[in-house]
């Protein structure tokens, strides 16, 4: 009877008197939750996040400030911009047609050369090198990547092209040309220099990333046809399998980075805004014409087509990228599912 | 019976033979990849040391015609473009990634991860074109302040990554010792758990600072280039990626033998920066 009497009130009687169990309760719970609220913790957080909205801000100004120095060129040519072949600064008549086309060509053209060779060193790489072996080789393929273009600019220019011009194109003309695309002067600057340049630049980035994608693919499958008495080649194609569409991103992301190549593929493709089927003929990209002719742009129509090839580079590099994230990206969700 | 164990021997022969020879191939594609690294190495030290010396780092540029003459100017100048870069970049980068790591799991933050990773895929012309819009027109002059602003937006989305990555590298027991002992989130974020992590970021920011090292399209029409000695940020700044390429595609010999010098030291100077990087990292795996 005493003992539910003694807390009933919610005070607790004791010799030195009453102590008011629920007041004490309420205030024990205010310092803690006011404790839990550092006003430094708010300050951290507001300063990081003003730099994360810096970061967002610099992506959206780009295209913004882009789109507006090129709305002079953007109002006078519009759509046609696209699809006029002719690039005259002397006539005032800027067409991205051939630097568009150059673009696509060179960078497809160093796609179907490179593709297999670095799918191939991916396999060898992530299957089949000995451990003593792989380091070294991944390192050094990293090591390409890390070559800034204008050393590899200056290789094409001093060694690939004489090469090219007074061995490999003599060579294929010869042999092969019937055919409209060994066909024509030999210069040695041109679109298959470009496009080789742009194969070597373009290796380390799909070599690695396929290597990364072929190793976390989870390996229960490769183990079962190992132990089933697969060879290991029939346990790489199930491997190849699964990471299809990483492999694609990885294409993709190589693409990406051979269309915005710029200073190598200046210094070799010879800087002609001529469409031409042979690809022994110069040709230009959109991101050589900028690089090449930027400074000299005395009027400012000129100077705003030039910014708009930039914005047309941007858009196209940002559509390529997104496709290739989403498709990494989707694949890794799907082995996270599993 | 027999006719089938036959047929059975036969293709695991044609089997174990085609096994052979795609990984022969794949092997040779390997050689194959490292060549054309073996011969830019092979052309570039064959081709540019036999002018690597003192003059080199010490005297300027000569007029053309006569022979010799060093590149001072434009070491001092890349140098001085990518210390622009990191100061813009640096900050803006390490705050952003510890933002990410730390407060970024929203809408916003993979909004952001995304950008950024976007971000290091738009090509360093476009980002050269974008500098000329937001300094060089405003301010009516090409500046070393221009190049170092192009220089920081291409590192900024390495250095923003690298920095979330590390810090999620950080094992959680770490953040919650120091949230258990009372400190507040924002000292165990700053000194407990960047401090964990700061050789991981350094390393980022070494590969970011030794990346914008190497690029010469930003620079071409912000820094422009200099053939005198500057150091003044708000006026045209050499350096040595665009000397390279004036110097390569100039007609003059002596001036092609230059370029392949410049471009040695170029790659020693990034070969310095990622030596460093992969030291540091070395030593943060002894350590875990």
């Amino acid at each position: 009877m005493y003992e539910k009497n003694r807390y009933a009130d919610g005070k607790w009687k004791t010799d030195r008197g009453e102590i008011n169990l629920i007041g004490k309760m309420k205030s024990v719970k205010k310092s803690v939750k006011s404790s839990r609220v550092y006003i430094g913790d708010l300050i951290y957080e507001k300063m990081t996040l003003i730099f994360a909205i810096i970061v967002f801000m610099m992506v959206i100004l780009m295209g913004y400030e882009m789109y507006i120095n090129s709305k002079m060129s953007i109002d006078k040519f519009g759509w046609n911009f696209l699809t006029e072949t002719t690039w005259d600064p002397v006539e005032e008549i800027y067409g991205a047609l051939p630097s568009i086309y150059g673009t696509l060509v060179s960078s497809f053209l160093a796609l179907l050369m490179v593709v297999p060779l670095s799918l191939a060193v991916a396999i060898y790489l992530a299957e089949s090198a000995p451990g003593w072996l792989e380091k070294p080789l991944s390192f050094m393929v990293e090591l390409l990547a890390g070559v800034p273009s204008i050393v590899y600019g200056l290789w094409g220019i001093f060694v690939l092209v004489p090469w090219l011009r007074e061995e490999v194109e003599p060579f294929l003309n010869e042999h092969f040309g019937f055919l409209p695309f060994f066909d024509g002067p030999m210069y040695g600057f041109g679109m298959l220099a470009a496009a080789i340049i742009l194969s070597i630049m373009v290796l380390p980035i799909i070599t690695s990333i396929s290597r990364d994608i072929m190793k976390s693919v989870p390996s229960i499958q490769k183990e079962a046809a190992l132990a089933l008495g697969a060879t290991k080649w029939e346990a790489i194609k199930i491997v190849l399998k699964n990471s299809k569409s990483g492999i694609l991103g990885a294409i993709m992301l190589g693409l990406g980075r051979a269309i915005g190549e710029t200073m190598a593929v200046t210094m070799v493709i010879g800087n002609r805004p001529i469409i031409s089927e042979s690809l022994f003929d110069p040709g230009y990209t959109m991101a050589s014409i900028i690089a090449n002719e930027f400074t000299e742009a005395t009027t400012e129509l000129y100077l705003s087509a030039l910014i708009e090839l930039a914005l047309i580079l941007f858009v196209i590099t940002i559509i390529i990228n997104i496709a290739a994230r989403l498709l990494v990206w989707s694949l890794e969700k799907q082995w996270k599912r599993n | 019976m027999e006719a089938e164990l036959k047929n059975y021997k036969r293709r695991l022969k044609y089997r174990k033979a085609i096994n052979l020879i795609v990984n022969s191939l794949t092997f040779i594609a390997a050689l194959i990849a490292i060549l054309p690294l073996l011969l830019i190495f092979y052309y570039t030290v064959s081709k540019g040391i036999s002018r690597l010396n003192l003059e080199f780092f010490i005297e300027m540029p000569k007029p053309v015609g006569e022979s010799g003459g060093g590149m001072a100017n434009a070491i001092v100048g890349t140098l001085i473009l990518v210390g622009i870069g990191g100061v813009i970049g640096l900050p803006v980068g390490i705050m952003s990634g510890i933002y990410l790591a730390e407060f970024g799991n929203n809408k916003f933050g993979q909004l952001l991860r995304f950008l950024t990773d976007v971000l290091s895929g738009v090509p360093s012309i476009v980002i050269g074109v974008v500098a000329y819009t937001i300094v060089v027109i405003p301010m009516e002059q090409f500046s070393a302040l221009a190049g170092g602003v192009a220089l920081a937006i291409l590192m900024i989305p390495t250095i923003t990554r690298t920095t979330e990555e590390m810090i999620k590298l950080v094992p959680h027991s770490y953040r919650e010792a120091g949230l258990g002992l009372g400190i507040p989130k924002w000292k165990t974020s700053l000194f407990i758990v960047l401090r964990t992590a700061w050789k991981g970021i350094a390393t980022g920011v070494l590969l970011g600072l030794s990346r914008a090292a190497g690029e010469t399209a930003p620079l071409l029409f912000t820094a422009l280039g200099n053939r005198f000695w500057s150091t003044n940020v708000f006026e045209p700044i050499a350096s040595l990626t665009v000397y390279i390429y004036d110097y390569a595609r100039a007609p003059f010999e002596d001036w092609n033998a230059q370029a392949w010098t410049a471009a040695l030291v170029l790659i020693i100077l990034i070969s310095l920066l990622s030596l460093t990087f992969k030291i540091i990292t070395r030593s943060k795996y002894k350590t875990n």
